[in-house]
C-alpha cells in the first residue's frame, strides 16, 4: 500500500495539470473546442443543438481521452523505469494500477467540470446536463482503462499514438452506446450499464497493461 | 551481506541467432567480473539475464541478494528536478535519504535542476547515486563507466571496490580498461 502511494504520487506529479509533463490541459481544450465549433458547423438552432449536443460531447470526451495516451506508458518503458521497479520487486500490476488512477484524474474531472460550459454552449436542458454528467462520470473511468491498455500495448512501437486511437475506438463503442443512450431515456439503466462496463475494464486494465509491458521486455 | 550469483550452462538467443552458450559463472562475496567482447556479442543480454529481467534460452541462474543495476537508461523523469526524481526512488528504498549519495557523487548542487537539462555524465552520476541509496549485494553495471569524466570513472571504480570489500559482488561491462582487480570474461569465446 505504501509502494502504491509512492507510485501514485509520482504519476500525479507528472500527469496532473501543472505537473511536470505540462500537456494535461489538452483534453480539456479539445473537449471545449468541439462544443464551440459544433454550433458553427450545424447551425445555431437551439432545438437541434439540444437534441444532438449530448451525444457530440460524449464523442468529444472519447476522443479527448486519446490525447494523453502518447507518452502514458512509452516514456517510462524507454527510460527503463519498469525494469528498475522490477529489480525492487515492484510488480507492473501495482505500477499500472497507480497509472490508471492518475490517468483518469488527469483528464476525467476536468472534462466533468467542462461539461457545464459545454452544455451551455450547446443549449442543453438542465435534465440533459445532469444525465450527461452522470453518464460521463460512469464512462470516463472505462475510457481511461482502455487508454491505458492500448498505450501499454503500443509502448514499444514507433508511431503508436495514431494506432492507439484506432484500437481504442472499437472497444469504447459500448461505453458510447450506453453512456450517450442514457441521455435519451427516462431511467438510469444506460448510466448503470456504462458504469458496469467501466468497472470491468478498470479491473482488467492493470493486468492487461502489465502483461503487455512484460511481453515487450525481452 | 551474503552475495551470490551463479549461472550454469547459460545460453542466450536473440531472434534466430545464438549469442552465447555454455556459459558458467560463479561469483561470491568480494568478486568482481569484467565482461568484455565486441559489440553485439550479448553483453547487455547477459546482464539482463543475470538481473532476472530476461529469461535465458537455456541454463539456470542462482541469485541470492538484491540486485542493483545500471543499464544504458537513466530511469529519471526528464521533466522533474534531479532531487525530486531521485527522492521517488529513495522513498521506494524504504525512505533512504539522497543527501549522502549526492554528496559522494559531487552533484549536491544539481538537485534543483530538471533532469532534462543535465549532461549525459551528470545524469549518469545521478544514476550511480541511486545505486547507493540502499546497500544491495549484487551490482550489475552495464556500461556504467561510459559518459563519465576521468575523475568520475575513478570514483565509480572506488565505489565498486568499497562495495566488494564490504562483501558485495559486482559484474560490469566496459569497453574501457578499468583499474580494478577484476576477473575478465570475454563473451566472444562463448559465441554460438
Amino acid at each position: 500500500m505504501r509502494t502504491f502511494a509512492i507510485l501514485l504520487r509520482r504519476d500525479l506529479a507528472i500527469l496532473l495539470p501543472g505537473g511536470a509533463r505540462g500537456s494535461a490541459f489538452l483534453p480539456l481544450i479539445f473537449f471545449l473546442l468541439v462544443a464551440v465549433l459544433y454550433p458553427f458547423a450545424v447551425g445555431p438552432e437551439p432545438s437541434l443543438l439540444a437534441r444532438t449536443g449530448g451525444g457530440v460531447l460524449w464523442v468529444a470526451a472519447l476522443l479527448a481521452s486519446i490525447l494523453p495516451l502518447d507518452r502514458l506508458v512509452a516514456a517510462d518503458r524507454e527510460a527503463g523505469v519498469f525494469d528498475q521497479l522490477a529489480l525492487r520487486g515492484i510488480s507492473e500490476e501495482i505500477a499500472m494500477t497507480a497509472r490508471l488512477v492518475a490517468h483518469w484524474l488527469s483528464f476525467g474531472p476536468l472534462i466533468l467540470i467542462a461539461t457545464l460550459p459545454a452544455s451551455a454552449l450547446l443549449s442543453l436542458t438542465g435534465q440533459t446536463f445532469w444525465r450527461l454528467l452522470a453518464s460521463l462520470l460512469a464512462g470516463t473511468p472505462g475510457l481511461a482503462a482502455i487508454g491505458l491498455i492500448t498505450s501499454a500495448l503500443l509502448a514499444s512501437l514507433r508511431g503508436g499514438t495514431a494506432l492507439a486511437g484506432l484500437l481504442l475506438a472499437p472497444i469504447a463503442v459500448p461505453l458510447v452506446i450506453f453512456g450517450a443512450g442514457h441521455l435519451a431515456r427516462d431511467d438510469i439503466s444506460g448510466a448503470l450499464f456504462a458504469a458496469a462496463f467501466s468497472l470491468v475494464l478498470c479491473a482488467i486494465a492493470p493486468f492487461a497493461a502489465a502483461a503487455a509491458i512484460r511481453a515487450a521486455r525481452d | 551481506m551474503q552475495a551470490r550469483l551463479s549461472a550454469t550452462d547459460l545460453a542466450c538467443r536473440k531472434g534466430d541467432r545464438l549469442l552465447f552458450r555454455q556459459l558458467d559463472l560463479d561469483l561470491g562475496p568480494g568478486d568482481m567480473l569484467h565482461v568484455r567482447g565486441p559489440n553485439g556479442v550479448g553483453k547487455t543480454s547477459l546482464m539482463r539475464i543475470l538481473a532476472g529481467l530476461a529469461r535465458p534460452f537455456a541454463g539456470s541462474i542462482d541469485r541470492s541478494g538484491e540486485v542493483g543495476m545500471i543499464d544504458g537508461r537513466h530511469a529519471l523523469d526528464p521533466d522533474r528536478k534531479l532531487g525530486d526524481a531521485l527522492r521517488f526512488w529513495a522513498r521506494l528504498d524504504d525512505g533512504a535519504v539522497i543527501g549522502e549519495p549526492l554528496r559522494r557523487l559531487g552533484i549536491e548542487a544539481l538537485g534543483d535542476i530538471p533532469v532534462g537539462y543535465l549532461s549525459t555524465g551528470q545524469k549518469q552520476r545521478g544514476v550511480i547515486a541511486r545505486l547507493l541509496l540502499r546497500p544491495r549485494p549484487i551490482w550489475l553495471l552495464d556500461e556504467a563507466f561510459a559518459g563519465l569524466d576521468t575523475a568520475s570513472q575513478d570514483l565509480l571504480a572506488d565505489l565498486v571496490s568499497e562495495h566488494c570489500k564490504a562483501g558485495g559482488l559486482c559484474a560490469f561491462v566496459s569497453h574501457q580498461p578499468v583499474d580494478l582487480p577484476a576477473r575478465t570474461l570475454d563473451l566472444a569465446e562463448f559465441g554460438g
